[in-house]
């Protein structure tokens, strides 16, 4: 094999989706949503770069980054804090005539070309951050090398509903694997072959797409070349068959996290061989008390349960008081339940409050969501 | 370069922990976990860098390799610095020939020269061997206050117990006047914690006094404290009365677990202005399953729980299938508890695995005979097969 791992860039976007969960997003970025009682959505794809030994990562982002700078730090818990590479922050980067701000990836890689090509990078994979996965990036490059595509577009066939492929691509495969049409944001419910929007390619190729498309004023990656060129290039369909999880709304950020619960999935997603890493916080491990009565939840350390807890994921520093009730429920960072209070279908941001005797609830097809730091009284 | 640190700390952290049995056989006693996701050498390490102090050495000699591994850079306790930082000092050749670690004393001894390239005014000794949250820069100053060229921390301890620990006698002042190791009577109940710091210029000149003395055992207690209060050196105790816990024993380490369960607990780890932090592998929140019962239990990530689980320290990545029971142990990183069995007022090392209706421990009160009675042990990396007994009291360091 003529490359090794060290010579792939990894690109993460870590903007796009943000208006799918306008609630979780409304602060912050796709990449930094908090998810499955630890993480944070960039985590899976970090991790699963960094364990397929790419040790150059950049994460292209536009907006309220914040939250994913403070997480981020300095890369070490993902192992990407190099002295050559590692893990870089692109901000926006203005020019004369704009602000800086990218309508669509095209454009945001356009303004990232330097960085790109400082890289040296033979290959480049591109990701969103709005995917619960563990891929392996190894094995996507021998394929992409092997079958000697041009680009090599990660997907899934499944049976889906309108809305999780109303925002999405789908894919029309030949007996080769390759794909032969595109159909972009049609909500098409049925069995589909669906784009994870996780492409791997040449950098030459890369940076020539995004010169010539920027030029002509196209700025979607999607639109503009993996449906524009798909006669022109030779796409090929990579079939993903693990475990993972899309977050295109917030009943299936719900679904997603619950999905957890099961044992399978959650040891599919943080394999022993490719854990998923985070920012840890030091937090002890967690404490049940006397009275506490859990059953089929996923409870991170720093949590201290003294009512019941049925169904629900818990973040770090949760506290369930005395006599509560919390079922159904997603709980972030630091939220606090008080005592005899009742929390039933809810997704709680970080640093909320539920007073004590307050109850809130919500129909269990609808969860409901409470803004960060919000005290409910 | 410019290295020079007002104080550095030296950990020793190289002794057997024999009392520990099947636990120390293969790891280091500072190694041993504790509170489901600290090893005990957390404490002293944390304590040092919430007080300030980031150059520390870490003294090691018996089954170093769990520990190297695990101290690494130290960037877990954010001592990966420029200047200073953790070092992991193990014996080493010099042109004049090669000796290990004889005695707490000679091992400062051999690494004077490490302590030389910060040139420090003061040095803190600290032992990985006890459990405690303690701000050393609160002793720096009183230390500094009384002009002392020896400190050492004590804490008043129940006079039955007296005679396991070096007693100091005192003054008001707490200027010592009298030492004795492991007194047969003692007269006093101030109980050395074995943490002391030393001026630095006056410990050298006594580990090289020491060292010289073909007769002596190179020792802190037996020693270096007697010579100094000999010489009318200026030696302080430092009163201490925090929750302080030597977890030298099965049983002691058992206990010290135990009471992180009480309801009012001595030792608080989810205090965020003192925090303890640990060097973890990447886990995900643990799994309560569908069949499990858990109460008055820690259970930290990485752990898949589906049986039941009562007064228990339950570490990292550790499964309990449905229908078994833990209650009243200690499970450490990665222990197994199949389908069926019991493990009750126990400690299961690392990465054991407990088979389908084995019984491991058994609950004081179905002992007759209570001197048959004591917390059953199954050391590390270890089978218990389906259906084993291990009895009270039973330490196994091989499967069965």
């Amino acid at each position: 094999m003529s490359y090794n791992m060290t010579n792939v860039l990894g690109l993460l976007f870590a903007n796009t989706h943000e208006g799918s969960v306008p609630e979780l997003a409304a602060k912050r970025t796709t990449a930094s949503i908090p998810f499955g009682g630890r993480f944070r959505m960039v985590d899976f794809l970090l991790s699963g770069m960094s364990n397929s030994g790419m040790s150059k990562v950049g994460i292209i982002t536009r907006s309220n980054y914040q939250s994913l700078l403070d997480h981020i730090g300095s890369a070490r818990p993902w192992d990407l804090a190099r002295t050559d590479g590692g893990l870089t922050l692109l901000a926006p980067f203005g020019r004369n005539n704009d602000n800086g701000l990218f309508k669509g990836k095209l454009d945001a890689l356009s303004s990232c070309l330097s960085y790109i090509r400082h890289t040296g990078c033979e290959y480049v994979v591109l990701s969103d951050c709005d995917l619960v996965i563990n891929p392996d990036f190894t094995h996507l490059l021998d394929v992409h090398i092997e079958s000697g595509a041009d680009i090599t577009a990660v997907c899934h066939t499944d049976s889906y509903t309108e809305e999780e492929t109303k925002d999405s691509a789908c894919f029309k495969v030949g007996s080769s694997g390759r794909v032969e049409a595109v159909s972009i944001n049609r909500a098409l419910a049925g069995k589909r072959t669906m784009d994870l929007n996780i492409y791997v390619m040449k950098t030459s190729l890369l940076l020539s797409l995004v010169e010539d498309l920027v030029s002509l004023g196209k700025f979607s990656f999607s639109v503009d070349v993996i449906q524009g060129k798909c006669a022109e290039l030779n796409i090929h369909a990579y079939e993903f068959s693990g475990f993972y999880r899309r977050i295109c709304d917030l009943e299936s950020y719900y679904h997603a996290n619950m999905a957890l619960l099961d044992y399978k999935n959650l040891s599919q997603l943080n394999l022993r061989e490719r854990p998923i890493y985070t920012k840890d916080r030091a937090d002890a491990p967690a404490k049940y008390g006397y009275d506490s009565k859990v059953n089929n939840s996923l409870v991170a350390n720093g949590c201290v349960i003294e009512g019941v807890v049925e169904n629900s994921i818990l973040f770090r520093g949760v506290k369930v008081a005395k006599g509560a009730v919390v079922r159904n429920s997603i709980l972030m960072q630091d939220c606090s339940v008080g005592e005899n209070a009742t929390v039933e279908n809810i997704i709680t941001d970080k640093n909320v409050t539920v007073g004590d005797g307050v109850s809130v609830t919500s129909a269990e097809s609808c969860p409901l969501f409470i803004a960060k730091g919000r005290t409910v009284k | 370069m410019f290295n020079k640190k007002e104080c550095v700390a030296m950990l020793l952290a190289g002794g057997q922990g024999s009392r520990l049995y099947a636990l120390t056989k293969t790891v280091a006693k500072p190694a041993v976990p504790y509170g489901g996701k600290y090893r005990i050498i957390d404490f002293p390490l944390s304590n040092c860098v919430n007080s300030g102090i980031d150059t520390v050495g870490v003294l090691t000699q018996y089954q170093p390799l769990v520990l190297n591994e695990y101290v690494g850079n130290g960037q877990a306790w954010n001592l990966d610095r420029i200047h200073g930082g953790v070092h992991i000092l193990p014996p080493y050749q010099t042109a004049s020939g090669a000796q290990w670690y004889e005695g707490t004393a000679n091992a400062i001894y051999q690494n004077l020269s490490f302590i030389d390239r910060y040139d420090p005014e003061y040095v803190v000794i600290l032992s990985g061997d006890h459990i405690y949250k303690m701000d050393y820069s609160k002793m720096l100053r009183f230390h500094k206050e009384k002009g002392a060229e020896c400190t050492i921390a004590v804490i008043d301890v129940p006079i039955h117990e007296a005679s396991r620990f070096g007693i100091m006698f005192a003054h008001d002042d707490g200027s010592v006047y009298d030492f004795v190791e492991k007194p047969k009577e003692p007269k006093s109940t101030l109980a050395s914690m074995g943490i002391y710091i030393f001026s630095y210029k006056t410990l050298k000149k006594y580990l090289i006094e020491n060292e010289n003395d073909k007769e002596a055992t190179k020792d802190f207690g037996k020693n270096i404290i007697p010579a100094l209060l000999q010489n009318g050196e200026k030696v302080y105790a430092y009163r201490f009365d925090g929750y302080w816990k030597d977890v030298g024993t099965i049983d002691s380490l058992w206990d010290a677990n135990m009471e992180l369960l009480a309801v009012d607990v001595d030792l608080d780890l989810y205090d965020p202005s003192w925090r303890i932090y640990s060097n973890n592998d990447s886990a995900a929140p643990h799994i309560i399953g569908k069949n499990a019962k858990i109460q008055s239990s820690m259970v930290t990530n990485g752990c898949n729980i589906d049986g039941t689980v009562d007064f228990s320290v339950i570490s990292g990545g550790v499964t309990v299938e449905e229908g078994a029971l833990v209650q009243y142990s200690v499970l450490f990183p990665g222990a197994v508890v199949k389908k069926g069995a019991v493990v009750e007022y126990a400690i299961v090392g690392e990465d054991s695995v407990i088979g389908e209706g084995a019984h491991v421990g058994a609950a004081p009160e179905t002992i007759e005979n209570k001197d048959e009675w004591g917390v059953a042990v199954v050391g590390h990396y270890l089978n218990v097969s389906d259906g084993a007994k291990v009895a009270p009291k039973q330490i196994i360091s091989e499967s069965i």
